[in-house]
């Protein structure tokens, strides 16, 4: 089983090595992470927060988007591809369970996600503990947004897999996965923003957002790692909204989306008919 | 000896359209058989059923004594699709090793394989460069890993040069002499050269016929044609003497039955003082392949 998965993976790190994956992934989380540590390192003093705490909620805000987007994108063409080529037909009478497929595939995926964040949040914490050493006391922030976003990455992963299957054709899961992007990530918060507006204080902000808050993977992930930090006050919008929410309910959320989208991928796919 | 395979009134049907209809056949350990049939008849459906890719909607199916697509099953059953696909980022030699993994079989191997296909020289190069009879051997190699009991391969000679094709059987031999049942499919009777056990003709989802090419040939009862030509001046002669004769483009034809064939050849040598030369032509291949796939009203 081991052995299956391990070798699927290998081969799912050598085609995303040749695709460029791998480069554009790690080119994406390091450029955009150097530009939010420089621009994000500004209005330290006011806060009275260390430098790198500062970065990694600048650095939160980015993932939000950045990490799902990636991940989609290395995932649409899991299931779907296979299908449009043709080669399913002959992976699934290999003496490989379909879970075992795709668990190779979400081996070699996440760890190009972990090669990518790591280099991207690496260089951004290397620029700003340079610039003031004293920032080192943001480690522990920094090392939690690094494995909430691995998290949020497989969440995002598990998601793929299961469109790729559902669509069945390439263009059809590209499509879905930047729909559902769009949907889950720009404007999921937008509708709950108006909403909360609309509402003035109402049981919708008090009962319904929170629960609508935690419902959402990328939700959960800005909120535990804004909380866990403290840090509430250096963003706005949803995030600064719902301070409310304890933490633990969040780390809940981001523990089991992954599971749960990881399942539902396994679901999808079983139901794929080669 | 237990059968491999073993497929009793299989019958099977896509919305509206029935793809396989009370479908029956078994191979036998070591035994080539070939699957014949138009585009259409059934033969990728009924792979498939036996690879368990898709499920039938009635009838019992055994591979290798287990229910096709069952773990076991398919850890002993080879596929060769038909236009075998891969991902052309991957080498060959990638491609290959990642197989042999999935079967528990060592990678070490990969090489070997591929020089046994005659694809060694190309082994570390994307299969996005290959051509279309190099990815058909990319996929000969992957169903030659282990020692499957049961080769399920669909077309496997199309995209192939003669030469290949008759290395492709050389080694289908050596599969079946080592144990291995063998089903592959075809289009028609003469891509399979005769080089298998047993056929099958399968036209629109039933199966029409199943023999050694003798019995089909002897099923079929086509009519064997004679051409005689006759020395100068004695055609009309000929023609009283043989009776249902035509003069086809300066000779003469006569057509007769399997069983009629010995009486009118000896009708023919009673004439020998007459005839210059005499050509017996047995039905074609094709002629016996299209007599039985023929479909309903055509």
């Amino acid at each position: 089983m081991i052995a299956r998965i391990l070798a699927t993976a290998t081969t799912e790190i050598h085609i995303a090595r040749r695709n460029r994956w791998v480069l554009i992934a790690v080119l994406l989380m390091v450029v955009f992470s150097l530009v939010l540590s420089a621009a994000g390192s500004a209005p330290t003093g006011a806060l009275g927060a260390d430098r790198l705490s500062v970065v990694v909620a600048s650095l939160t805000s980015l993932s939000v988007y950045l990490v799902p987007l990636v991940a989609l994108l290395m995932s649409f063409d899991a299931v779907a591809g296979e299908v449009e080529r043709g080669t399913l037909p002959l992976l699934l009478t290999y003496p490989v369970a379909r879970w075992e497929v795709l668990a190779g595939k979400l081996v070699a995926h996440t760890a190009i996600l972990i090669v990518a964040i790591v280099a991207g949040y690496g260089a951004a914490a290397a620029v700003t503990i340079a610039a003031d050493p004293a920032a080192m006391s943001g480690l522990g922030a920094l090392w939690r947004l690094t494995w909430t976003s691995v998290l949020l990455g497989a969440t995002f992963l598990g998601i793929g897999y299961a469109l790729s299957s559902m669509a069945r054709r390439v263009s059809g899961a590209a499509g879905l996965a930047i729909g559902l992007w769009l949907g889950l990530v720009v404007l999921y918060d937008l509708g709950l923003l108006a909403a909360v507006v609309a509402d003035d204080g109402g049981t919708f902000t008090t009962k319904i957002f929170p629960s609508l808050l935690l419902a959402n993977p990328a939700d959960a992930f800005r909120l535990f790692n804004l909380t866990a930090a403290q840090a509430t006050a250096a963003v706005s919008g949803v995030g600064g909204a719902a301070n409310a929410i304890p933490m633990w309910q969040s780390l809940t959320s981001v523990a089991v989306w992954p599971l749960l989208s990881l399942l539902l991928a396994a679901l999808a796919f079983r139901k794929v008919e080669p | 000896m237990t059968s491999t395979l073993t497929i009793s009134q299989l019958t099977k049907a896509f919305g509206g359209t029935k793809a396989l209809t009370d479908v029956s056949l078994s191979v036998a350990p070591g035994e080539r058989v070939a699957l014949l049939g138009h585009n259409g008849a059934g033969k990728s459906t009924l792979m498939k059923i036996i690879l368990g890719l898709i499920a039938p909607d009635s009838g019992q199916i055994s591979v290798c004594g287990a229910a096709p697509g069952h773990a076991s099953a398919r850890a002993k059953v080879a596929y060769l699709p038909e236009n075998a696909t891969f991902h052309p980022a991957l080498t060959g030699l990638e491609q290959i090793t990642l197989y042999m993994r999935l079967r528990n079989e060592d990678p070490s191997g990969a090489m070997d394989l591929l020089g046994r296909v005659g694809l060694a020289f190309a082994a570390k190069r994307r299969i996005g460069t290959y051509s279309k009879g190099m990815r058909q051997r990319v996929g000969l190699a992957q169903a030659l890993i282990g020692h499957p009991s049961l080769l399920v391969l669909d077309e496997p000679t199309s995209g192939l040069d003669p030469v290949s094709r008759r290395d492709f059987y050389e080694l289908l031999d050596g599969l079946a002499a080592d144990g291995a049942s063998i089903l592959l499919s075809s289009h028609a009777l003469t891509e399979v050269e005769a080089r298998t056990d047993r056929l099958l003709i399968l036209s629109g989802g039933r199966m029409v016929a199943e023999g050694t090419l003798s019995d089909l040939r002897r099923e079929a009862a086509l009519p064997v044609a004679m051409h005689v030509t006759a020395h100068n001046g004695y055609d009309s002669d000929i023609l009283a003497a043989l009776p249902g004769a035509i003069r086809v483009q300066g000779a003469l034809q006569l057509n007769c039955t399997q069983d009629d064939k010995l009486a009118t050849l000896g009708r023919i040598t009673a004439l020998k003082g007459k005839v210059a030369d005499l050509e017996v032509i047995p039905p074609s291949l094709e002629d016996i392949y299209s007599h039985f796939s023929r479909r309903d009203g055509q």
